[in-house]
């Protein structure tokens, strides 16, 4: 494109506009401060927000009561009770998203790489694109309109789970795709020359070698819908008590807790609120630090 | 690799075990097609008949009545606020993710720049209601004093006019600028990464200090990609729903069209999620399924501009 073109252009004029003004070293120091200073002022609020949860959060989460009980009888104006019910329920919803998740995630990327000339790759990535900027809150009002409208289920746990497939495949999808990709394609030749059909090929070699890419895009996968809170705010009730079935009733998930008392003024319920939210950041940060690191440490990617 | 194809079996025929992994991908991906059709499709399916009953224009009216038998909504106040505090992330987020891509590909040294720039992603991983939490109850106050100022220098311009309230459409542009850096400085980041070396040593060669370098190198060649970082970045901030619904403080039903950007409000999304407890009658989930249905046209809009404006870039590199 013009890029090759463009520095030749542009060069002379740059420079000659400045010339002899001496303006070209003050200008530089200018624009090297300014890119320090974009950095720091993007750090502050990671920082700052870190800080808030761990200062605000942390007193409750040293207390074994914290991981074990639920809020079950617990009034705003109570000292007490755990998160264990909402760290339940958001684990449960999120294993059962990924267990629809995770193959169509990765069947799709083996289509994309493994036979991609065909025409249906093509929209499949497109579409793949559109699914990652989908809004939580779209996904679930389709959920709600197919699933509770049309279907005529009630809403229920399970109900979270479908729309937050929508916000987990894309990533997935991406992720395994990257890494296929880097398979070499020797391995795939010289297993098709010992006369392995391609499925085979895939299943023993090709999704082996890129194994450690399909796991981040699980991990981030995870990290990026466990902090969700539009699609439980619809599609789910938030309830004190610990609920294990996916399919009925009302569920609580931490993001939903902290939506419950999060407009509470008493002392008990704010600390709880900070707690649930430090609680479900330190459990998105580990997933989300867990599949970058395997990410950087995979033996394709050196 | 696609070109390569596994061998053909016993008599040229497929064999079995290639013909159900190769339709089960394919399967795969037509249900991941299916999922975005069946949205439109489903959205439309809800949200029509309401439109239908709708006794004002649903494109052009500002009022928001979703009562049934009696519908009475539009979504011009909620458009106008969600293109504002879209609006007020973009000019946050596009310059401060640019300058801290430039930073971290052009100034950070080695050493530096991987952390650095794993820890803007790790932006991306605070979970929005956290955003959401902080924004209102520990950010927001500090802004008292700004908003005040603006209201007071700038009262007369409708964006500007009070009264000041606390969560404020411009406090949840801020807030939302911070939660769309990681992406616009992650897609920035990787194009200007590919700036290739002799445009920059050449630039280097002709005596432009690092900044002339970057203006004339590395800016032009990343443009296109700046472009659909934006606007992926602004596809997200459309459609952000839970920080901006706990930022932004509901207006009573019944206010006029309202422009000032020291108010509350609510956007396509915070509509829906302050009111999902209305969804017990088909009429009135109409109703706010509409909204999602242009919520959704939005943004798919949105993001298939910046998937073509970036692969276009890719044919022609």
């Amino acid at each position: 494109m013009s890029a090759l073109q463009t520095p030749e252009r542009e060069l002379p004029a740059a420079l000659a506009d400045s010339r002899g003004q001496g303006g070209r070293k003050v200008r530089n120091t200018i624009a090297t401060v300014v890119m320090v200073l974009a950095f720091v002022i993007a750090v502050i609020p990671l920082v700052w927000i870190l800080w808030t949860v761990i200062e605000k959060g942390a007193s409750l989460l040293v207390d074994s009561t914290w991981w074990l009980n639920s809020q079950r009888g617990i009034t705003p104006r109570i000292v007490g009770g755990g998160a264990y019910h909402a760290i339940v329920g958001t684990l449960l919803q999120a294993l059962a998203t990924a267990v629809i998740a995770v193959p169509l995630g990765i069947m799709s990327a083996i289509l994309l790489v493994e036979y991609g000339a065909s025409r249906i790759a093509r929209v499949v990535s497109f579409t793949v694109d559109i699914l990652s900027g989908l809004p939580s809150i779209v996904a679930a009002l389709f959920i709600y309109a197919f699933w509770v409208t049309t279907l005529g289920f009630s809403r229920s746990g399970f109900a979270v789970s479908l729309s937050l497939v929508l916000l987990m495949v894309p990533v997935v999808v991406r992720s395994t795709e990257e890494m296929l990709k880097l398979v070499p394609n020797e391995l795939r030749e010289a297993s098709y020359a010992l006369g392995v059909p391609k499925w085979k090929t895939i299943v023993m070699i090709v999704l082996p070698t890129a194994f450690s890419g399909i796991l981040t895009g699980v991990l981030l996968g995870l990290a990026r819908i466990m902090g969700e809170t539009a699609p439980l705010l619809i599609l789910v009730g938030y309830s004190q008590s610990i609920n294990m079935d996916l399919f009925s009733g009302n569920m609580a998930a931490l993001p939903l807790m902290i939506n419950n008392d999060r407009q509470q003024a008493l002392e008990p319920a704010v600390e709880r609120v900070w707690a649930a939210a430090l609680t479900l950041v330190l459990i998105v940060l580990v997933l989300n630090i867990a599949g970058r690191a395997i990410a950087r440490f995979s033996s394709l990617r050196k | 690799m696609s070109s390569i194809t596994g061998p053909s079996g016993d008599r040229g025929r497929r064999r079995l075990g290639d013909t159900l992994f190769g339709g089960g991908a394919g399967l795969a991906g037509v249900l991941v097609i299916a999922i975005v059709v069946f949205t439109g499709v489903f959205l439309a399916i809800s949200a029509v008949p309401s439109v239908l009953d709708d006794k004002v224009n649903f494109l052009t009216s500002t009022e928001w009545q979703a009562t049934p038998g009696d519908l009475r909504f539009g979504i011009l106040q909620i458009l106008w606020t969600t293109v504002s505090i879209s609006v007020i992330a973009m000019i946050i987020a596009v310059p401060l993710g640019v300058g801290n891509a430039l930073f971290l590909t052009q100034y950070a040294p080695k050493w530096l720049a991987r952390p650095a720039a794993s820890v803007i992603d790790l932006l991306a991983a605070i979970p929005s209601i956290v955003f959401g939490l902080w924004g209102i109850q520990i950010f927001a106050p500090h802004l008292t004093g700004l908003q005040t100022f603006l209201n007071d220098a700038l009262g007369w311009f409708p964006l500007f006019s009070g009264p000041v309230s606390t969560g404020t459409v411009f406090i949840a542009g801020i807030v939302l600028a911070v939660m769309v850096l990681p992406i616009i400085t992650a897609m920035s980041r990787e194009v200007f990464a590919q700036t290739p070396a002799a445009n920059k040593e050449g630039a280097l060669a002709l005596g432009a200090t690092r900044w002339e370098m970057i203006r004339t190198a590395v800016l032009p060649f990343g443009r296109a990609g700046v472009i659909s970082a934006a606007m992926l970045g602004l596809g997200r901030a459309l459609g952000e729903t839970i920080a901006i619904t706990i930022i932004v403080s509901s207006v009573a039903p019944g206010a006029g069209f309202f422009t000032s950007w020291l108010q509350g409000g609510e956007t396509f999304a915070s509509k829906i999620a302050n009111n999902a407890a209305e969804f017990n009658n088909p009429e009135s989930t109409g109703a706010y399924i509409a909204a999602g249905l242009v919520l959704f046209i939005l943004t798919f809009v949105v993001n298939a501009l910046a998937r073509i404006v970036i692969n276009r870039r890719k044919a022609f590199a």
